[in-house]
């Protein structure tokens, strides 16, 4: 891949008109900077494969691909150590509250990648009448990474356009706010019983 | 198989029979009860390995089919059992004879509605508890409304019932709990890297012995079966690479020799010697990742990179050939995809010459430490009878000493000419589970090499059978199909009507009877081995729940 090709993304390009129309703190700025850069190189994923995406997961971890070069090395089997969830694999009616209950419990600032035809739009299974067409239903999605499985060079790419965005993404006052309980449950009415 | 249609027909006057490539008896549902006691207990059917249960929606009628096998003599035997009741369809369970009746009646019950009568836990087995309707029936409503995406837990987890048919015919309802109130059960799943993808367990214990596990499977089930009826048969291809897929080309090559009977296409030898070459791939590198995950379950992290490291060169060939690493797609109907690339035979050679090598520095690393063996030897025992009661088939299956190799029991393709032992061990428990999947490693290598001599002596480029049609419509029947997945048995079912798609394609998964033997192999363990024996029963969920 080319390099111009690999910076050609329109939504990272209007992520940073978006800051730069703002303007930004000098010292501020300078600390985002600093900390995003921080941020996007140990992005820690949550364990979250259902099904062949996973396996090629697992190739990514494994010698050859080598995922700790980038730092996403540190898989975590609970939600709230990692810092994204990459949806790898089909989602379907019976594991969607699993799925939502997941992100829910993920800590801010957090992402989220569907990896996948399956997680995409339902990819080979689109239609049946218990797969979800797509996790962006259930859950917002960060970065798209098609294919069936994606090859483990592909699923780099999908990470590191998510490297891309963190490091234009503006830390404090921005992605690092606190959510007010109050706003949580004026957005989350259904969820209101529990929070309280 | 004269005398097993004497033998039935002397017992059963009113039973109909056929003869296709296996006897096929057809019964009423009020004769089945004492048909399945008589298969099961009569010393000359002795039937004793239930394959499989096929449920069917004929449209007048409803049922199932049953696929037997007597493992001593190897005599296969379909029964047909029908029910005119489509309101209330209820047919006698056997899951008291056959044990693997136990999770096969509760799918048949999940897609059809069919209630089994005797069944200790009859409930849904794969769609959640509030689902609306029977997906498979014919008339079911795919509206979407009736089964939104719902976002809340399902309700009423633990209830579960069994039917009991009154002396008067009538159906009575015994509501039953899974779990009693005083038990403690300790939830693991659906989302935990131990459990090989998304399937749950729930355990209930004493102390740290487990009392019962109850397997809750669904959480990947995508409706295959139900979306092959509304595909054509090279459509349908396309699911087997994704059910199983460190079986994706044993699986695909069953769909297509069942496809290939039914249409009576024959393969040329080429092609044969190469979807061979091919499974033999899929199951070496299988059985790497098997060994990596289990050690690596177990926290022997290093020797899951080890494992790894060889797959990778069995990618590599696979994307040489078929052009992908995991969805392969490369038999279809009559042949394969494409003949396969100049440095195939190099590759393969190269890959059986290193395997010795490198099974020794697997043995070093894991096999002789003394932790490994004190986690898995005399954990998790199935004996030979739980093994055929439970067609627990495949490497867990062998562990048992149980002779279930289809490559040899019903060999297809070219298997009857190559040399090759089958391996099987006799102490049934995690290390003997693991010990044969080791030892079949070699047997892989030895059949590849012979493979690339064969392949060599057969040049030209025929990888495909000259006269395919270009639209497959199967005759008006049925058939059944077995291969030697790395898992175990993968049979395939279809029913066709004479049109483009099929009317009923069923998949006869080896995982799911393997999931179904969960309980028996774990109660009486602790529960810390829960994880050593699950992962040295080595089930994949995509083809459990299909």
């Amino acid at each position: 891949m080319k390099r111009e090709d690999f910076k050609d993304n329109e939504y990272i390009d209007n992520l940073v008109a978006e800051l730069n129309a703002s303007g930004a703190n000098v010292v501020v700025g300078q600390f985002d900077k600093l900390i995003n850069w921080g941020r996007a190189n140990s992005l820690w994923p949550l364990c979250f494969g259902t099904s062949c995406c996973a396996i090629e997961f697992m190739h990514l971890g494994a010698a050859r691909h080598d995922m700790a070069r980038f730092g996403f090395e540190v898989a975590r089997n609970s939600a709230r150590q990692a810092d994204y969830i990459m949806v790898q694999g089909t989602i379907v009616h019976r594991m969607a509250p699993a799925l939502v209950r997941l992100w829910e419990q993920l800590a801010e600032p957090k992402y989220a990648i569907a990896c996948g035809g399956c997680a995409v739009s339902g990819g080979p299974f689109k239609g049946s009448y218990c797969v979800v067409d797509g996790v962006d239903q259930l859950i917002p999605i960060d970065v798209y990474i098609p294919g069936c499985p994606p090859r483990p060079e592909a699923m780099f790419y999908g990470l590191m356009q998510l490297q891309r965005k963190i490091k234009v993404e503006r830390f404090f006052g921005g992605v690092n706010r606190q959510e007010k309980l109050a706003d949580f449950i004026s957005s989350h009415p259904e969820k209101a019983e529990a929070m309280e | 198989m004269a005398n097993i249609q004497e033998t039935i027909s002397k017992l059963f006057p009113e039973a109909a029979f056929e003869q296709g490539e296996e006897l096929r008896v057809t019964v009423d549902a009020k004769q089945w009860r004492a048909l399945a006691e008589q298969l099961k207990g009569n010393a000359d059917l002795g039937f004793d390995y239930l394959v499989g249960i096929v449920g069917c929606d004929w449209k007048e009628s409803m049922g199932c089919v049953y696929y037997f096998t007597n493992t001593s003599t190897q005599d296969h035997l379909m029964v047909k059992v029908t029910t005119a009741d489509r309101e209330h369809p209820v047919l006698h369970s056997v899951s008291d004879l056959w044990k693997v009746a136990l999770i096969q009646e509760r799918e048949v019950f999940d897609f059809y509605g069919i209630i089994f009568t005797g069944h200790p836990d009859m409930r849904r087995l794969f769609l959640r508890t509030d689902w609306v309707g029977y997906p498979l029936r014919k008339d079911y409503d795919a509206n979407p409304e009736l089964n939104p995406v719902r976002l809340n837990q399902e309700p009423n987890e633990d209830a579960t019932a069994e039917y009991v048919e009154e002396a008067d015919g009538s159906i009575k309802k015994i509501d039953k709990k899974v779990f009693e109130d005083e038990e403690y059960v300790v939830n693991f799943g659906p989302q935990h890297p131990s459990t090989h993808g998304v399937m749950r367990l729930r355990a209930s214990i004493d102390g740290e012995t487990i009392l019962k596990v109850d397997p809750m499977c669904g959480y990947i089930h995508r409706g295959i079966e139900k979306l092959c009826e509304s595909k054509t048969y090279p459509q349908t291809l396309m699911f087997t690479d994704r059910m199983d897929y460190m079986s994706a080309h044993q699986n695909r090559h069953c769909l297509c020799l069942c496809i290939e009977k039914a249409l009576g296409i024959e393969v040329p030898r080429r092609a044969q010697i190469i979807r061979v070459m091919m499974d033999e791939l899929m199951r070496l590198s299988s059985h790497l990742l098997s060994y990596g995950c289990m050690t690596m379950d177990m926290g022997a992290t290093t020797a899951f990179f080890y494992g790894f490291r060889e797959r990778e060169e069995i990618l590599d060939i696979f994307e040489k050939t078929c052009g992908a690493r995991m969805s392969l797609h490369y038999n279809v109907i009559g042949g394969v995809v494409a003949d396969v690339h100049p440095d195939f035979i190099k590759d393969v050679r190269a890959i059986c010459s290193i395997m010795p090598d490198r099974l020794k520095e697997y043995h070093k690393l894991f096999t002789g430490n003394v932790i490994a063996q004190n986690r898995t030897k005399g954990v998790g025992v199935l004996s030979k009878e739980d093994a055929i009661s439970y067609s627990v088939t495949g490497p867990s299956g062998r562990a048992t000493g149980w002779h279930c190799d289809v490559r040899k029991t019903a060999p297809y393709s070219i298997y009857k000419e190559l040399d090759f032992e089958e391996i099987t061990e006799t102490a049934g428990d995690s290390f003997a589970r693991y010990m044969v999947r080791m030892r079949e490693i070699e047997q892989c290598v030895k059949l590849l090499e012979q493979l690339c001599d064969l392949l060599e002596k057969e040049p030209g480029n025929d990888y495909i059978a000259p006269k395919v049609p270009k639209i497959i419509k199967l005759p008006a029947g049925s058939w059944f199909q077995q291969v030697e997945a790395s898992r175990g048995a993968f049979g395939v079912y279809i029913e066709s009507t004479g049109e483009k798609s099929p009317y009923r394609m069923h998949f006869n998964s080896p995982c799911l009877n393997i999931v179904g033997s969960v309980d028996k192999a774990c109660a009486g363990y602790k529960i810390a081995d829960l994880i050593t024996i699950t992962a040295s029963l080595d089930y994949v969920i995509p083809d459990i729940d299909r």
